[in-house]
């Protein structure tokens, strides 16, 4: 649903966006990842129209972004903040009207997310007097009272507890599972298998990586297995075959010993299963699949430094 | 355009039912109403205080006679010598004290005056000019000069000001009440510019430093919501006027029933409708409306004071928008009020400095070339005008100077807001001048 096409921001004295494309799905939870300092919230500040790039160009459905789309999007910044002063309900009314609800929708759909996360006794309190896990809260509704159609959730779960994460977790799940298409941008890693279809990997002001989780992950397999067998008499250099892989480490266990290898490009695990089956008891052979940590760490290691 | 209305009732809902509004609004007329009580009621006080009684020890034996117990003293020749009457000063009561009259007072004027406790400086003053009077008389005699054909010329000389208007036909002028308004005017203008502009300011860096400014403005566009802001806390001052402006009348006429007779009843108006201008200060000086007489009534009357609240509507407005707008871009550059003195101090030195012309060349020569051209530069007219309004302005000017203002507005939140768009989102980054001219120059 948002087509991002070679988005450069430059600032006086660094370049915040350089040449970005991200073609973001409709209904998909969208993770983009990337270091503080990246871009993230240059690219997010740009979607919301909140600055303008300096070059390329978005397409929401595939028509340019303009000023009609800002009541489809609901942002989260990743530095929250509501009025201090002003009371709950008041201000939640308050922001979904300059999202162009009315009052009266504002007031029903409210009411609805007060009873949902069990906070309905907080509409006349003021935002000060709610401990901070509690206005993040109230937030992550301001961010979707409107339905939007976009949600961009720059850091959604800092500040909450274990508890209230997963609570947020769900509404998050659920709203995507509506229809919604959302946009986590992240630097931790742990939630992103878990939530995402797509991520794009920012690093340095461009994009370095992008795609669905999956593809991701097959392409960074490197066909690395672990296999554990019965202790054996063989030394590891009898064990070697370097026709079909590499052995990268061994390591002695009390029940089992365990060998790491790496198969070569044109290797199957098959033959390598062939040449282990005469000489030792195999117990268990694992694939390493990376995970979007590891990959995370190491594209953002790989990437020269400009 | 709807956005702008809903930031707009925001900012002026959340200010209008705070309690320190309500504290303001119906406070600050009653405190100059009470100032104004005050004062009388001390001044008469005081004149009661420092009635003297005065023993006279003459030793010249010609002047002791002559002096005349008036309201503030009472003289009461001393039969003992000084010695004595020192010594029975001490058994009086403390406003009493001995006045010694030398032998040679004629050609030395130099008397002793003992009082128990500090000499008051008023009945000292009193003592001094009677003194003088008599010594006058003496020396005139002494020359040969007839003091009673000398006392009946009369060289004091009243001026009936009048001022011509441009059909020809004379009115009443009265500078003093003119200066009076420009005065308060002057005062008021500044104050309130000020006051609001600061909040304009006040309310940026709390949005600022709340985080709040990236969820709004990621629903309207920084202008809308500069705009917004400025408008609304304009309208709140507004209402402050109004309100104060009806309340001076209830006020007013409240008190006409219950503690004032009819003839003091012009007074009264008069005395609100100077505190519609928000001439508190003419209230304040107190003798403009001791002494108010039929003329001088006239001559209020004489004052156009519709134009005076059109002008002060015009021009506060115009002046506060031009200041909020500056204001507000400061409180977009910077994170906290402490770090936006340095840019406040710049920006309202235009304004600081035609205040404090406005109590001398601008009132002194209101018609001249600096108060004229003052008047028309739009960062010092909203004051400078104002200051000239009551003594008569000419229509063309105050059209040109009000169409300057709005230019000026224009200019300076056009300005504004381009600082202000890139401002708000800048986040621990000291702001310099150097940096905010370079935010002004970004593409948007």
């Amino acid at each position: 649903m948002l087509e991002i096409k070679n988005i450069v921001k430059q600032y006086a004295n660094h370049r915040a966006l350089d040449d970005v494309s991200l073609s973001i799905p409709e209904s998909k939870i969208f993770g983009l990842l990337g270091p503080n300092g990246a871009g993230k919230t240059s690219l997010i500040r740009i979607i919301n129209q909140i600055t303008a790039p300096d070059s390329g160009e978005i397409l929401f459905d595939h028509q340019p972004l303009s000023g009609q789309h800002i009541a489809q999007i609901g942002y989260l910044p990743e530095e929250r903040g509501l009025y201090k002063k002003m009371k709950v309900g008041e201000q939640m009314i308050y922001l979904a009207q300059l999202k162009g609800l009315c009052k009266s929708d504002a007031r029903k759909r409210l009411n609805y997310w007060f009873e949902k996360l069990d906070i309905g006794s907080w509409w006349d309190k003021r935002i000060e007097d709610l401990s901070k896990g509690m206005q993040q809260k109230v937030q992550f509704i301001a961010t979707v009272l409107h339905e939007p159609r976009l949600i961009i959730l720059d850091e959604p779960f800092s500040g909450f507890d274990p508890v209230n994460a997963q609570v947020i977790q769900d509404e998050i799940l659920e709203l995507n599972k509506k229809g919604a298409t959302i946009i986590y941008s992240t630097h931790r890693m742990e939630t992103v298998e878990e939530l995402c279809d797509n991520i794009a990997l920012i690093n340095k002001s461009k994009k370095v990586l992008d795609g669905s989780v999956r593809d991701i992950k097959k392409k960074y397999n490197n066909q690395t297995y672990l296999i554990n067998y019965l202790p054996s008499t063989l030394s590891v250099d009898e064990l070697s075959n370097e026709g079909l892989f590499d052995i990268h480490a061994h390591i002695p266990n009390q029940d089992d010993d365990q060998l790491r290898i790496r198969l070569h490009a044109d290797s199957t695990l098959n033959d390598t299963i062939r040449h282990f089956l005469d000489k030792i008891q195999i117990t268990q052979i694992k694939e390493i699949v990376p995970s979007i940590h590891d990959i995370f760490i190491q594209t953002v290691s790989k990437t020269p430094s400009i | 355009m709807n956005k702008i209305l809903l930031i707009l009732q925001r900012e002026y809902m959340t200010r209008v039912r705070k309690r320190s509004f309500l504290l303001t609004t119906f406070l600050v007329p009653l405190f100059f109403i009470g100032m104004y009580v005050g004062i009388i009621f001390l001044t008469k006080k005081s004149f009661e205080e420092t009635h003297t009684t005065v023993y006279i020890v003459d030793q010249h034996g010609e002047i002791g006679p002559l002096l005349k117990s008036a309201k503030n003293i009472t003289y009461i020749s001393s039969n003992k010598d000084l010695q004595e009457q020192l010594s029975s000063l001490n058994n009086e009561d403390k406003n009493t004290s001995i006045l010694v009259i030398p032998k040679d007072f004629t050609n030395h004027p130099n008397v002793e005056f003992l009082a128990s406790n500090k000499p008051n400086v008023s009945t000292q003053n009193d003592i001094k000019s009677n003194l003088s009077d008599i010594l006058r008389d003496f020396k005139y005699q002494s020359l040969g000069i007839n003091t009673d054909s000398l006392k009946n010329i009369n060289t004091t000389v009243s001026i009936n000001a009048k001022e011509i208007t441009s059909d020809g036909t004379t009115k009443d002028s009265n500078t003093e009440i003119a200066m009076g308004i420009a005065l308060a005017l002057s005062i008021l203008v500044y104050i309130s510019l000020f006051l609001y502009g600061s909040q304009v300011m006040r309310g940026i860096i709390e949005e600022k430093s709340n985080r709040i400014i990236e969820v709004i403005i990621s629903s309207v566009k920084p202008f809308q919501l500069m705009m917004g802001k400025i408008i609304g806390i304009g309208l709140v001052g507004l209402t402050q006027f109004v309100l104060w402006i009806l309340l001076s009348f209830v006020l007013a006429g409240i008190a006409s029933t219950f503690f004032v007779s009819k003839s003091e009843l012009s007074e009264q108006v008069m005395g609100a409708q100077l505190q519609d201008n928000g001439s508190e200060a003419i209230a304040k000086s107190g003798n403009a409306m001791n002494s108010i007489s039929p003329e001088a009534w006239a001559m209020l009357q004489s004052v156009n004071f519709t134009e005076i609240i059109v002008c002060f509507f015009i021009f506060f407005l115009g002046g506060y928008l031009i200041y909020s707008a500056l204001f507000a871009a400061v409180g977009s550059a910077v994170d906290s009020e402490t770090e936006a003195s340095q840019f406040t101090m710049p920006i309202t030195m235009p304004l600081l400095l035609t205040y404090a012309l406005s109590f001398g060349v601008l009132m002194n020569d209101p018609h001249g070339a600096v108060a004229t051209w003052l008047s028309f530069i739009p960062f010092t007219s909203p004051i400078a005008m104002l200051v000239r309004v009551p003594f008569g302005v000419p229509l063309w000017q105050i059209i040109v100077s009000a169409l300057l203002l709005i230019i000026g507005f224009l200019l300076t939140t056009w300005v504004a807001a381009r600082i202000y768009r890139v401002g708000i989102l800048m986040y621990g980054k000291k702001a310099s001048y150097k940096e905010i001219v370079k935010w002004f120059r970004y593409k948007s």
